[in-house]
């Protein structure tokens, strides 16, 4: 049997110190497509959410510009992300240990890690954000398209295009807040950010963060042998 | 009757309010005028408009706009409903008083009421293009406009019109570029039976309750004035004869007022979504400060070693 949480592209490489390829460059790349989008999607969404922040429609050749393509990145933040989606939810899938690891959330952010249960490819933490990422990004969608008036204005009321704005504004904070819980994760973990770059992390990595998955790789690799 | 505004001057005159008298902007705030202009309004009877369309035309002609060549859908309304080149349109509703089994012909002037209270300058983001000034004129500034329309979902009376050409939104100015040199509105202008007036907002309640009085006299006893105090009064008002039933002409709002969802999405998501994004930045911030970055360790990188043989060779 494979093991559950080994995804495609993921191999041990044995030597001092061992390497672990972790992300394909297929995934890389849709990796940063999304990202990328999330940023121009966030600044652009940030500038017609609250005045103060509106000097940031200057970053895309003004207001109207700002209106005009913010849907369009968003269309392709989808396409992107559903790419994310279909590579990682089968690892994102919710396990026993993930109860414990996030009852256990002050031993993570103390630092005490040996007190945590053995995680797969991803922890709780790590599931969260990709669930959460997810749904809001569905809610985002499906309430953008409410509120593209420039296409689809003729498909709603007034009524349910100011609701359709207020869950827009909502969810598109709470992503914010998804992706600072993201990104801080990566640079507070040292050795994390390698894995989104050059694709591998070291052995050392696996083993502190993701044992019960560098197990598994050891395991199917004993087995192929 | 109400004395019609005398023909103005032929010599230029300059402005007689601007960028001085504004009480709010979009998206910023403004200091306070210096002066307060008197409040002006528009008076929409009701009961003496003979639908002619004559204001209709007469904002086309004044604002430069074209209306497309439409056609006809049964009914006497057109355009059918507003437009960015149709700022104003008479909405007309064919109605049974059930007290006395006649048909009433009730037309409605629609357009945009200038609100005390505008619920599309609440909602725009973009700073400036949307504007208030002392004597109660709302105005869009158009170079400023994104085409976002925000104001749509703002405006409980839903008047403004995103243009498809060039995608910026467009609604009555009050004719604010004729009052601003002494000048009705040019619908009031037009109109042939004085069914539109205009001049300050006291002079209009008072004019309207002459009016008032006199339907009240042939019978019509809710007779009234739509000067709707959700909205914190309006600066477009009208005479009703069934100022009880307001929603038979056409649908007008029995009392409009900013949707509180509206409120809630400017209000409290505005700051506390801010607060919410810059809490998790400092959480972050703090955590690092003081915990310092999760490292990997040597012993770390020898248990893998030693997990995936690498220490035997």
């Amino acid at each position: 049997m494979t093991a559950f949480d080994v995804e495609r592209g993921d191999a041990i490489h044995p030597g001092k110190p061992v390497t672990v390829d972790r992300y394909t460059g297929g995934a890389r790349i849709n990796h940063w497509i999304t990202a990328i989008s999330l940023v121009l999607l966030a600044l652009s969404g940030l500038a017609l959410f609250h005045p103060s922040l509106f000097f940031l429609t200057g970053l895309f050749g003004g207001g109207q510009w700002t209106r005009t393509i913010h849907p369009w990145i968003g269309v392709v933040l989808f396409f992107s992300f559903t790419g994310l989606f279909i590579r990682f939810w089968r690892a994102n899938l919710w396990k026993a240990e993930d109860g414990t690891w996030l009852a256990r959330l002050k031993d993570v952010l103390t630092g005490h890690e040996e007190r945590l249960p053995e995680v797969g490819k991803y922890n709780a933490g790590q599931k969260a954000v990709f669930w959460g990422m997810s749904l809001l990004i569905l809610i985002l969608i499906a309430s953008g398209f409410v509120i593209w008036d420039q296409y689809f204005a003729a498909y709603s009321t007034i009524d349910q295009k100011r609701i359709a704005v207020l869950i827009h504004a909502i969810a598109a904070v709470t992503i914010i807040c998804v992706w600072i819980v993201h990104v801080y994760a990566a640079i507070w973990v040292r050795g994390t950010i390698s894995a989104m770059t050059r694709g591998r992390v070291t052995g050392g990595w696996a083993w502190r963060h993701h044992r019960k998955w560098l197990r598994e790789l050891v395991g199917g690799k004993e087995r192929r042998s | 009757m109400f004395p019609p505004l005398p023909n103005p001057t032929v010599k230029p005159t300059p402005a007689q309010f601007g960028e001085q008298d504004l009480t709010r902007r979009s998206a910023s705030n403004v200091a306070p005028p210096a002066r307060q202009l008197t409040p002006v309004a528009k008076l929409i009877d009701t009961s003496k408009c003979i639908g002619c369309k004559a204001c209709q035309a007469a904002c086309l002609e004044w604002n430069d706009l074209r209306e497309k060549v439409g056609f006809n859908s049964g009914v006497l309304d057109n355009p059918l409903d507003l437009t960015p080149a149709s700022l104003t349109v008479m909405r007309f509703s064919e109605w049974i008083n059930p007290e006395t089994q006649n048909l009433e012909w009730l037309i409605r002037k629609d357009g945009c009421m200038h609100c005390a209270d505008p619920g599309c300058l609440k909602a725009c983001p973009a700073p400036g293009a949307i504007v208030q000034y002392s004597n109660g004129i709302v105005d869009f500034d158009h170079d400023r406009c994104i085409g976002c329309g925000y104001c749509i979902k703002g405006c409980p009376f839903n008047i403004p019109r995103i243009s498809q050409v060039d995608h910026k939104a467009y609604k009555c100015t009050l004719c604010s570029d004729r009052v601003a040199v002494g000048q009705g509105p040019a619908c009031a202008k037009a109109c042939p039976t004085q069914a539109i007036v205009f001049g300050t907002k006291e002079e209009m309640k008072q004019h309207a309750e002459g009016r008032i009085k006199d339907l009240k006299s042939r019978g019509f006893k809710n007779a009234g004035l739509y000067d709707p105090p959700g909205v914190g009064g309006t600066h477009v008002m009208y005479v009703l004869h069934h100022a009880d039933k307001p929603e038979i002409y056409a649908n007008l709002a029995r009392d409009p007022r900013i949707s509180p969802i509206v409120e809630l999405w400017k209000g409290v998501t505005k700051y506390a979504g801010l607060a919410a994004m810059g809490g998790f930045a400092a959480f972050g911030f703090l955590h690092y400060l003081i915990s310092g970055p999760n490292k990997v360790s040597e012993e770390d990188e020898k248990k893998a070693e030693q997990l995936t043989g690498s220490d035997v060779s």
